[in-house]
Parts: structure tokens; sequence; C-alpha cells
């Protein structure tokens, strides 16, 4: 179905990432926002707290992520779509509601706009550094989507991806900016309501007497339902059966565990995104994300001027990790580059993935600024050689 | 025979699954007319549950019930009885049948 | 000795359906529950299950949400549209769903620990924005699931597992907190007084904003065990030795230790807009016809 025209600013705008989120986000739906101030994402919910009032829906900010991150996942429940919005020290805070929106298959969304860390860090500065965080921040086994937007055109676009991915396959779905995205300022289009593909929640067909909220449907995805319709669920972050009962017992733990995370893990090519620029027949293949991917684009430029055949991979969906694709795009060539502002995080992934005997080389950065493109570029030359 | 020494003829009565109870003695201690008393047999838990020692002293109150952690006991005035079973009873002739 | 009386009066081809009036709000499928012998987390159920009754509150549109500890568990027993959060989590959850999908009833039904010491922050902020919740707060001073440790509402010189030499802490005052937080209702009773927490809890259905109930409670196995205070009927009897009465009584005077009085009673009642009415009302006057409510 199509986008609810209220949320929609059609149009051609000139935004920052932040402000192009917080519209991609009412264009998908989203009318209920639960968020605290952290720089620099703090803009995303400022501008939703204006919008609205007009549009219709709820947004409060909380008194710390530890509430924000808890309040989404109520109003889920309440039957709203819903996000919060966040930066490195808050998304740690979230991290207990991580795993209980994964536990208990709640559809929403985080946006981390990511900056300079450990701690508090380099609040104004950009990083990449949250990566593994997102990942493996909560106890326990879990699978989390992550988006990588590289442009306020696709903090927009992403944003809905992300709300639609989330209905989906009924979990919680991140968009992974970073300060650079979330507060360049570029053209954004927001076409016609009508031209919107959104996703709706997938409400049970079934009565009051055979739902039961976590019995796998398609793909191991349940049906969903909200409070006030008389289903009487219960709903626990304990480990729980089909009911959603607790049942704290090897046999369900194996059960509900593995279900959760074959859902992501096993979904194929449904869940991979690779943007692909002249890969096929590379010598050199550069691998990147969100705004690394921009300065990478000068660096592959420069590149490809001196002869060298440099594909680019850019990855829109980070996680689940695109295994299989970087594996047969890695294979044939001399040596693949992985620049990003952390000192090492996705590259570890693409180890793990090429085939064996593929140099992989980093081109780690502790983050406050976006890399030179020569820096890039000499770890192209590199890995050509 | 009542707390008080009087003797009455009972209001209501009470109703016990033995097998929920866990000994507490809540209903024991705070019933207002003292009518209820552990049975000497325990249940498969090993728990000593209530049983109505002094039916005559049963108002039917039901604080036993609201008292009762277990939801093992409640009361009822034999009047609330009465008009269930008369409910029932209507019920059944105008629809002539068995009712549910 | 006499047999309790028999379900059956053998004049009858169908018996009524007598049955235990809490058992058609609970999963039954689930008892028997965890609670200890005498432990009054049930008693508490009685109470409310009989109050939802009273009150003709529609069961299809309450929801429960609660957090982590003994209390927490009601949430899984009760057959209604029932949410077992994080620990100290289950204000901001309900605060959501109540925002959502504003014709709920949400109730918030947990422990002393886990709403007062790691969800103390979120009690503040809903108290003071008085979202439009009933908070339900089981007091049995101490952290019972993980234990008997330490908890905010510990009276001094009680010995836990995290004090084990007593606690040298000075206890918060429930009720005082709640109304200097802002709630608009605010009652204290114990287990032992069932009818008057069964009317505390109509009349706090029959109210809006953000209503707190403190319920005292013993716990046998680890908080009167450990102090030598006996079984859970002991510890009701205390309760009932102890507790006067005295409603509208100054919040500020009615805390609770190892002896002394237990203060009892409606303390609050002082009704004002709640969220999402003040926001409705400041956003019509800002935006007139073109402010958009939740759901308009």
């Amino acid at each position: 179905m199509t986008a609810d025209p209220r949320g929609v600013l059609t149009g051609v705008h000139f935004l920052d990432g932040d402000h192009a989120a917080c519209e991609g986000a009412l264009a998908a739906g989203c009318r209920f926002v639960a968020g605290y101030p952290i720089t620099p994402s703090t803009e995303v919910v400022e501008r939703f707290a204006a919008r609205i009032p007009l549009v219709g829906g709820v947004f409060i900010q909380m008194e710390d992520e530890l509430a924000a991150s808890i309040a989404i996942l109520g109003a889920a429940w309440g039957g709203q779509k819903t996000m919060t919005v966040t930066s490195g020290p808050g998304l740690s805070l979230m991290m207990e509601h991580l795993g209980f929106a994964a536990i208990t298959e709640t559809p929403c969304v985080f946006i981390d706009v990511q900056r300079g860390g450990p701690s508090t860090g380099l609040p104004t500065l950009p990083a990449q550094a949250d990566m593994m965080q997102v990942k493996w921040g909560s106890h326990g086994d879990y699978q989390v989507i992550a988006l990588c937007p590289s442009s306020p055109q696709e903090c927009f676009d992403l944003t809905i991806r992300a709300f639609n991915l989330a209905e989906t396959w009924r979990t919680p779905v991140f968009v992974m900016m970073d300060e650079v995205v979330g507060h360049m300022t570029e053209k954004v289009v927001i076409p016609e309501a009508s031209a919107i593909e959104v996703v709706e929640r997938r409400w049970t067909s079934k009565g009051p007497g055979e739902y039961r909220p976590y019995e796998p449907g398609p793909g191991g995805i349940p049906e969903m339902v909200r409070a006030g319709d008389g289903y009487r669920i219960h709903i626990t972050g304990l480990t729980h059966d089909e009911r959603g009962y607790p049942a704290m017992n090897p046999q369900h733990q194996d059960r509900l565990v593995r279900r959760l995370n074959d859902k992501i893990r096993k979904a194929g090519e449904a869940l991979v995104d690779v943007r692909e620029d002249q890969c096929e027949g590379a010598e050199v293949l550069v691998v990147t994300y969100g705004i690394t991917s921009r300065v990478a684009s000068a660096a592959i430029r420069m590149a490809r001027e001196k002869g060298i055949r440099v594909g680019h991979a850019r990855l829109v969906i980070a996680w689940p990790f695109p295994r299989d694709r970087i594996r047969a795009l890695a294979s044939g060539v001399r040596g693949v580059v992985v620049p990003e502002l952390n000192l090492g995080q996705m590259v570890q992934e693409v180890e793990r993935s090429v085939p064996s005997g593929v140099p992989v080389l980093p081109v780690d950065h502790a983050g406050g600024t976006v890399h030179d493109p020569e820096v890039i570029l000499q770890r192209i030359l590199e890995a050509a050689r | 025979m009542a707390a008080n020494g009087t003797s009455r003829k009972a209001r209501g009565t009470v109703f016990v699954r033995p097998e929920l109870c866990k000994g507490c003695d809540y209903c024991i201690e705070f019933c207002p007319t003292d009518c209820l008393e552990f049975s000497p047999n325990f249940n498969a838990k090993g728990y000593h549950y209530p049983v109505l020692a002094r039916p005559e002293d049963c108002t039917g109150c039901g604080l036993c019930g609201l008292y009762c952690p277990d939801f093992a006991i409640f009361g009822m005035r034999f009047e609330e009885i009465e008009a269930m079973r008369e409910r029932i009873r209507v019920q059944a002739q105008n629809e002539g049948g068995t009712p549910k | 000795m006499s047999q309790t009386t028999p379900l059956e009066d053998p004049n009858l081809p169908i018996q009524p359906p007598l049955d235990n009036p809490v058992m058609s709000f609970l999963r039954q499928e689930r008892m028997p529950h965890i609670w200890c012998p005498g432990c009054g987390i049930g008693t508490t159920v009685n109470c409310f299950t009989r109050a939802l009754t009273d009150a003709g509150v529609g069961l299809d549109r309450l929801a429960i949400v609660s957090g982590i500890g003994c209390t927490g568990r009601v949430a899984g027993y009760l057959n209604l549209d029932s949410f077992h959060t994080t620990h100290g989590r289950a204000i901001p959850f309900a605060t959501g769903l109540k925002l959502a999908r504003p014709e709920l009833q949400v109730v918030v039904y947990s422990g002393d620990g886990d709403l007062f010491a790691i969800g103390g922050n979120h009690f503040l902020h809903a108290a003071r924005r008085n979202q439009d919740l009933m908070v339900v707060c089981v007091n049995n001073f101490t952290y019972g699931m993980t234990g008997g440790q330490l908890a905010p509402t510990t009276p001094e010189g009680a010995s836990q597992t995290t004090a084990p030499f007593g606690n040298f802490e000075s206890p918060m005052s429930l009720p005082y907190v709640a109304e200097a937080a802002g709630a608009v209702f605010v009652a204290r009773w114990t287990v032992y007084h069932v009818r008057h927490l069964t009317r505390t809890f109509k009349e706090a259905f029959q109210r809006k904003g953000f209503r707190f109930i403190e319920i005292l409670a013993p716990c046998p196995t680890l908080f009167l065990r450990r102090n030598r205070l006996g079984d859970g009927v002991d510890g009701v009897r205390v309760y009932k030795e102890r507790s006067v009465i005295r409603d509208g009584a100054d919040t500020r005077t009615i805390g609770l230790g190892m002896d002394g009085e237990i203060v009892v009673g409606t303390f609050v009642d002082r009704p004002r807009p709640t969220w999402m009415e003040a926001m409705d009302s400041y956003y019509g006057k800002v935006f007139g016809d073109r402010y958009r409510p939740v759901g308009g």
C-alpha cells in the first residue's frame, strides 16, 4: 500500500540528513516517537515534535534513553509505527531494550547518528564505530537489520525502508547514520504519497481463540496484533512458547532463539542490498558504507584514472552482512579495501567472507572527520600491486 | 459457637480446592466468625487445608476468598447460590432442554 | 469436624458454575503460581480483580504492564493484554502503550524495587507529567525474586542478603515521593485491609491521571524469615496490629520502620489534566482547527 499523504511533505527540499530522516519516518506512517536529546541526532526529534501536531500522533521527550527505547515498544504494541533516535552513548543505554524488542519481535526503528567514541567522545564529529555494537551490543543471540544511508536523500528513503523492513520481519531495524550525513544539507526529493510504498503491519486474520503471538508464519515470522482488541495476549522478555507464556527450559530456548535468528539469517536475497559499481572484472574491490562511500568514490575515481580496474561495493544493508555477495565480488580480485571511520569493524565481516588467499586491506580511522581520499587511494594502489 | 458465644444459623458457606492450598493460615486467622480450621488431612504437597469447622457460623462474607493468596478458597452467601441456581432453573425451563 | 459444603446440589441436573470469582480473570492453564506460601501478592490480585468487577472495567480495553520481580509475575497470570517488560521500565512501556492507543486503560503492577530503585526516574517523570496510568506497587521491603536483597524501602535495621549485618540506609517513603512527584491519587493499604484495598482500586478506576497505590505485603521466605518475624500470617497480623487509617494524612509523616505506626488510607486525591489532555488543550490553542490529536 502507499503512504498516508498527511505525513508526506511532497516536493523538492534542501534538507540535512537528520531532517530528511524525520520526513522519512512521517512518510512511512510513524506516528509515535519517544526520544531524548543527544548530539548529533537531536534535530530528528526536534523536527518530529514540530511536525506531529499537524499530522496526528505523539512526540514525547522521555527522561532518558532507557525510557525512550521501551516507550516505543509499548507504542508498537498499542498499534503504532514507532521510532527512537540517538547516538553512541544513548545507543549503549538502549541495549537492553534492543534485546527485548528482538525477543518479543516488536516492529520498531532505531536511528543511530554515529559520533566519535567511546563514551562522551566527540559529540559533534563523525564516526562509524557503532557498527558492531548494533549487532552484538545486547546480550544473547539475536539478529538485527541495519541500513546505512550515505546522503540526506538516502536518509529519507532508507528510513522508509527501515519501517517497511520492521513490519515485514517483525523485528527492530536500525538506520546507521553518522554526524556528517546527518548534518550535511543536500537536495531531497519527496515524491507524492501515492508513489511511496509502505508496508502495513502483518495484522492477523485469526480470532482471539486461535491467534498465537509467536506462532511462526511464512519465513518464521509471526503475525501481529495490538492491545485492546480482545486478544488477551501475553508478551514477555522471558524465553517463551508460541502462546507467549514463559517456557524456561533448553527445548524452548533452542526453538525460540533459533527461529528468531534464522528469521533474519536465512532471509537470503530479501535482505541483501549491495550497490555495485564496475565490480565485474575488477582488480581491486572497495567495500564501503555510509558517508565513507562518498569519500571512497573520489579515491576510486582517481584510481580508475590511473588505469586500475576498481569495483565499488556499497553496503546499503550492512546487517545481516551479505557474506555470499561479498564472497562472490571478491573472487578473482587482487585485494579488497575496506575504509571505515573506526579501527576495523565491518572489515572483520569482509575478512570472514572473502575467499581464502584474497588480501583484505583496512583503511581505519579513529573518527572525528572523514578520510582523506588520498589515503584510500594509496591503499587501493597497494591492493592493486 | 461464634466467637462471642452465640450460635447462629449459617447464611453462607465456603468452597475449597484443597490441592491449591499452601497452608498459609490467612483465611483461618482473618475469618470474622472464626468458623474455619485446618483439616487434619493434607494435600499432595503436604499442606493442611482449611475446612468449615463451624458451618453454622459462616456468613458467606467471602473474606476468606479475598485473603487467599492461592485462590484456593472462596465463600458465598446461600442467597447468592440460590439466585444462581434459580437462573439456571429458569433458563432450563425456557429452553426446554438441558442448559449449558 | 464438618467438611466443606460440597459444590453439588443433588436436585439439580446441571450445577451452577460456582468457581472462585478470581478464576475468570486468571490464565488457569498457568496455575498454580510461583508465589510462596504466605506471600501476599495473590491477595492483592483478589482485591484487584474484585474491583474490576465492581467498577465495571471493560476487560478487552484493559492492559497490565509489569516489570521484573515476584510482583512482576502478576501480568503473566492475568487473562488480560499483559506485558512482562524489563526491570524498572514498566512505566515507560505503559506510557508508550497508553499514548499510542488512548482508549486503553493501562495499569502498571510491580514491586518496590522495580518501581523505585531501577525504575525511580521513570516513576518521577510519569507522575510529574500526570500520565494516565494506575501504578500498583506491592511493597514487601525486599527484592524477593533474587533472594532477599536490600530494597529502597527496607526499614532501618532489617537484615537482607546485601545488608548482612543490618540495614543502615534510610528507606524511601513511597506515598511521599508519589505526592511530591505530582501523582493525583495516592493511597496505601496492607494485605490485611482487603475490603479497603478493593474499594480504593475501584475508586482509582473511576479516576484518571497518575494514580499510585502502595500495598504492603509480606515476603515470608526472605524478609520475614531472615528477620525472624514468623510466617506470612504473622506478617499480616502485624499489619493489623500496627496500622492506623488516616485518610488525608501528611505524606511527609508516614514513613515506615520495623516498629511504629503503619499509616494507611487515601492521602492524595487532586485531579488535574493528564499529559494527553494538556497536550490536546495546548495544541488546540496554538493550532486551532489544524491540530490533529492522536487518531485524529
